[in-house]
Formats: structure tokens, C-alpha cells, sequence
């Protein structure tokens, strides 16, 4: 499954469906670490620039299947993970990320792809050290999405399943599967559930204290000039898709 | 829900019905002359009355650019590389090789993944982590091996097409020179194949000889296959 931790480093990361506001807390904590005097890395699902330069194609012509999906996701990981996340966790970065492994295995196992294929796929990646599950009910998360947001995405709406004709229909069905994955996962991976519908002040006091405790003794990479890390990349990064990750 | 055509789960999500063709895999070093066969035998199986698709010597358009970048500069580990095969794989196999056997072809395909498990478990990918990862590959009809020696590859390729960056695996860093890395890489390659060929029932083709010897050895387990004729150490599964 997923390996233990044997580097340097701490690895946290947040998981929730969309809507379920993670985005804003490891924000939150991302920054405080920092303030801290942390070596802290942020790392987002689906943002390597070289794996999104490809799909973006296929994206538009609506041909991955569900195991394309999958692989080129984990391509997309896979990616980040040799280019930065191992090696700044080897040398005592704490990671923290926006959507991990776990996001695959919601989200493709909720495409029909078998649970164990995709959880061997992902194994050559460390058990993080703290992980968020973010639970907010599906409403909730819906109403957030579809409100704040003008158009939902073909993928995003899991339009490509074909469970209704309508996108915020098909949407709430997809993300109802997608939230039945994680709430399996809970124990399976031992994920901190975290209530996504109290205050955001009260949340991040929570997971503070979480991490707090995690960090006890914790010496890590010094950062005196309290900067956050950014991780060269040869091709421009593309931030058009922020959100719909 | 494992099918037994497949490797391992297959495609879940799909029901693919009966695939009434055949899939016959050409597996072989680098320059061993595989397109040049494949060529052949689809001539040969058409003049036969068979339809037959090919598959194998380009790119998915899924993938093509990003595999043809990630070639030409930017640092992708041997994961992400590894994956992107895959995700290629993958497309040729669910959009091309699966309708064409629905539809009765026989289908020949220019390697299947097994060279690629080759490749990558001399970049240091665990090779049970690949196999894993093709547990969505169909179980081929025939698996066909193209056994040649070193120096044979040498000679046709440099006779041929020329020794390159990749099919001498310069990025192993093995030595300081095309020719020599190109010995040293695919030695080891072949070692890996011959240990698949075991596992996964290949059938040895001695290469070593002209095209049309080689050709005419290949009719063999073919017109056999698709008598059903094969014997069980011949078959895949």
C-alpha cells in the first residue's frame, strides 16, 4: 500500500470533496507554518505543467477513458512526486498538500475502476504524516460548488459517466459516490475527519493542534528567511485551471 | 470482477462482451526487425482471407506529445515515464486492439507491455509494481519472440536506422558512448525478456537469420493459433 515515511521530512495533506473547504485551511496552514520558520512546500493535485500540457487536448475532445483518467493523474503525481515532493521531504521539508493519493482513490474507484489496481498504482507513495479528511455533507458541498462557481466541467461533473443529462445532476450523483469512497477510507488509512461545517476559525484550530503535536521534537530544514519554496519548473506553469482541480 | 482474458482487473467498468479475434504479440530487442515482420505477416494473413489491424508502431494521440517532450528535454523520473507508457498502453488497448477484436480481427501488435516492464526495472521500478499497473492488459492469443543476439542488433541497426540515444539507454549511464552502452543496455535488456518469456509462455523465434527464414518460422504457431491447434506451452494462458 502506501510506504511509511523514511525521509526527513513531515507530509500532511488535506482531502474532502469539492466544496468541502480544504483548499482554505491548508492555505491557512500552510501560511502559519511558515510564520513559524518552517521549510514548508506546497504542492496541488493535477499541477504539473508537463502532464497538463498533454491532457488538455483530451480533455477537450472528451476521450480519456476511466483508466486513462487514472493513469495520467498519476502520471500528473507522479511527476511531482520525483521532482519535488520525495526529494524536499529527503531533505526536511514539511509537504503539505492540496488533494493526495487518496483523491485518486475516491475519485477513480467512484469512475469504476477497480480499488485495488488504483491503490497499487499509487504505492510507491509515503503514508503521510497527518491526513484531513474534510466532511461536510453532499448538499452542503453542492450548494458551495454551484453557487460560487459559474460552470461546472465535464470531468468535474463526471458528465463522462453518463449517470444524467443535466451537470449539476450528474455532478451531485458523482460527488455523492466520490464522498461514500472517503468516508471508506476513513479507517482504512486512519484519516482525521475533520467537521468542513463549523467555523473556518474553529476548523484551523484543529488542525493546528494536530500538526502541533505531530511536530513535537521536529528539527526539519532551517528557514530563517521564513520563504516559501518553489520548485523550478522548465515549462511555465499553468494556472487557468485553479479550482477545478 | 477479474476476467480471466485479462491480467488482472481489466477494465471494470466495461463489458467488452465476446472478443471473437485473435491477438498476436511480436515482442523483441530494439532493431530485431519487428515491422518489418509484422509487415509480412499481416500480408500473408490478409492474402489468407483474415482481416487484420495493427498496432504499435505510432503513437496514442492521447499521449504522443507528451511522451515526444518528455523525450526531447524535460527531466521526467522513471515513475512518471513509466506511467506515461502506461497510460498510452492503455488507450491503444480500450480504443483500438479491444473494438478490433470485437469485430473479429486478428490483431498484431508491435511489443505489448512486457518490453516495457524490461526497460523499467532497469531504471529501478519494482517490477511487481508494473505488473500491477498491467493488470489491465488482455491475456494475447500468441506471444511471439524475436530472440536475436547482440551482435546480430548491432549489424542490422547500423546497416539500418543507426544506434540512438534511447535504444542504446544513454540515460543509464552505463558508458561514454553510443556503441558501447548500446552492447551494455540491451545485454541486460534481453536478460530481463528472457526471464518474461518464462513467466508469460513466450515463443522463441531464433532471429538470428534472414527475414525470410525468420518469417517463415513465425507461420508456424500463427497458422497453429489459428487452428487451435496450439499446444499448452505455446499458449499465454
Amino acid at each position: 500500500m502506501l510506504r511509511p515515511n523514511d525521509t526527513k521530512g513531515k507530509l500532511i495533506v488535506v482531502e474532502g470533496i469539492d466544496g468541502s473547504g480544504k483548499s482554505t485551511q491548508i492555505d491557512l496552514l500552510h501560511k502559519w507554518l511558515l510564520s513559524k520558520g518552517y521549510s514548508v512546500y506546497f504542492s496541488e493535485w493535477n499541477s504539473s505543467a508537463l502532464v497538463k500540457s498533454t491532457t488538455k487536448a483530451a480533455k477537450k475532445a472528451q476521450s480519456f477513458t476511466p483508466a486513462t483518467f487514472s493513469i495520467l493523474h498519476c502520471t500528473d503525481f507522479a511527476d511531482r512526486w520525483e521532482n519535488s515532493i520525495y526529494p524536499l521531504l529527503k531533505a526536511g521539508v514539511i509537504v503539505v498538500a492540496d488533494r493526495y493519493a487518496f483523491t485518486a482513490f475516491a475519485r477513480d474507484v467512484a469512475r469504476g475502476n477497480d480499488p485495488q489496481w488504483v491503490r497499487d498504482m499509487y504505492s510507491f507513495a509515503i503514508k503521510p504524516d497527518v491526513a484531513l479528511y474534510f466532511r461536510v455533507p453532499l448538499d452542503i458541498a453542492v450548494e458551495r460548488i454551484t453557487g460560487s462557481r459559474a460552470k461546472l466541467k465535464y470531468y468535474e461533473a463526471g458528465m463522462d459517466l453518463e449517470l444524467s443529462e443535466s451537470y449539476e445532476e450528474s455532478f451531485k450523483i458523482f460527488q455523492g459516490r466520490i464522498l461514500n469512497e472517503y468516508d471508506q477510507m476513513v479507517d482504512e488509512f486512519g484519516l482525521t475527519m475533520i467537521d468542513g461545517t463549523l467555523p473556518v476559525k474553529e476548523q484551523q484550530k484543529k488542525v493546528r493542534a494536530l500538526v502541533k503535536k505531530m511536530l513535537k521534537g521536529f528539527e526539519g530544514l532551517p528557514n530563517p528567511g521564513k520563504h516559501p519554496i518553489v520548485v523550478k519548473n522548465p515549462q511555465a506553469r499553468n494556472k487557468e485551471d485553479q479550482g477545478g482541480n | 470482477m477479474a476476467r480471466k482474458e485479462f491480467y488482472g482487473a481489466g477494465f471494470p467498468y466495461r463489458d467488452f462482451g465476446k472478443l471473437t479475434g485473435k491477438l498476436i504479440v511480436l515482442e523483441g530487442s530494439d532493431g530485431v526487425g519487428r515491422s518489418t515482420q509484422i509487415k509480412h505477416v499481416r500480408r500473408w494473413l490478409e492474402d489468407e482471407g483474415y482481416a487484420v489491424a495493427d498496432t504499435g508502431l505510432t503513437r496514442s494521440e492521447l499521449t504522443g506529445p507528451g511522451l515526444d517532450a518528455a523525450k526531447s528535454g524535460h527531466t521526467l523520473g522513471p515513475t512518471t515515464m513509466s506511467l506515461f507508457y502506461a497510460a498510452d498502453f492503455a488507450d491503444r488497448l480500450e480504443n483500438h486492439i479491444i473494438p478490433a477484436l470485437q469485430a473479429g480481427f486478428v490483431v498484431l501488435s508491435d511489443r505489448y507491455f512486457y518490453s516495457m516492464i524490461a526497460r523499467d526495472s532497469l531504471r529501478g521500478i519494482e517490477k511487481s509494481w508494473s505488473q500491477a499497473l498491467y493488470g489491465i492488459a488482455l491475456r494475447p492469443h500468441l506471444i511471439l519472440y524475436l530472440r536475436a543476439s547482440v551482435p546480430s542488433l548491432v549489424q542490422r541497426l547500423i546497416h539500418g536506422r543507426g544506434l540512438n540515444y534511447w535504444e542504446s539507454g544513454m540515460d543509464l549511464n552505463l558508458a561514454d558512448n553510443l556503441y558501447d552502452s548500446f552492447v551494455l543496455y540491451q545485454t541486460q535488456i534481453i536478460q530481463e525478456l528472457e526471464k518474461l518469456a518464462l513467466e508469460y509462455n513466450f515463443v522463441g523465434i531464433d532471429a538470428d537469420r534472414t527475414p525470410h527464414e525468420i518469417f517463415e518460422d513465425l507461420k508456424r504457431p500463427i497458422r497453429l493459433l489459428l487452428q487451435n491447434r496450439l499446444t499448452k506451452s505455446e499458449r499465454p494462458f
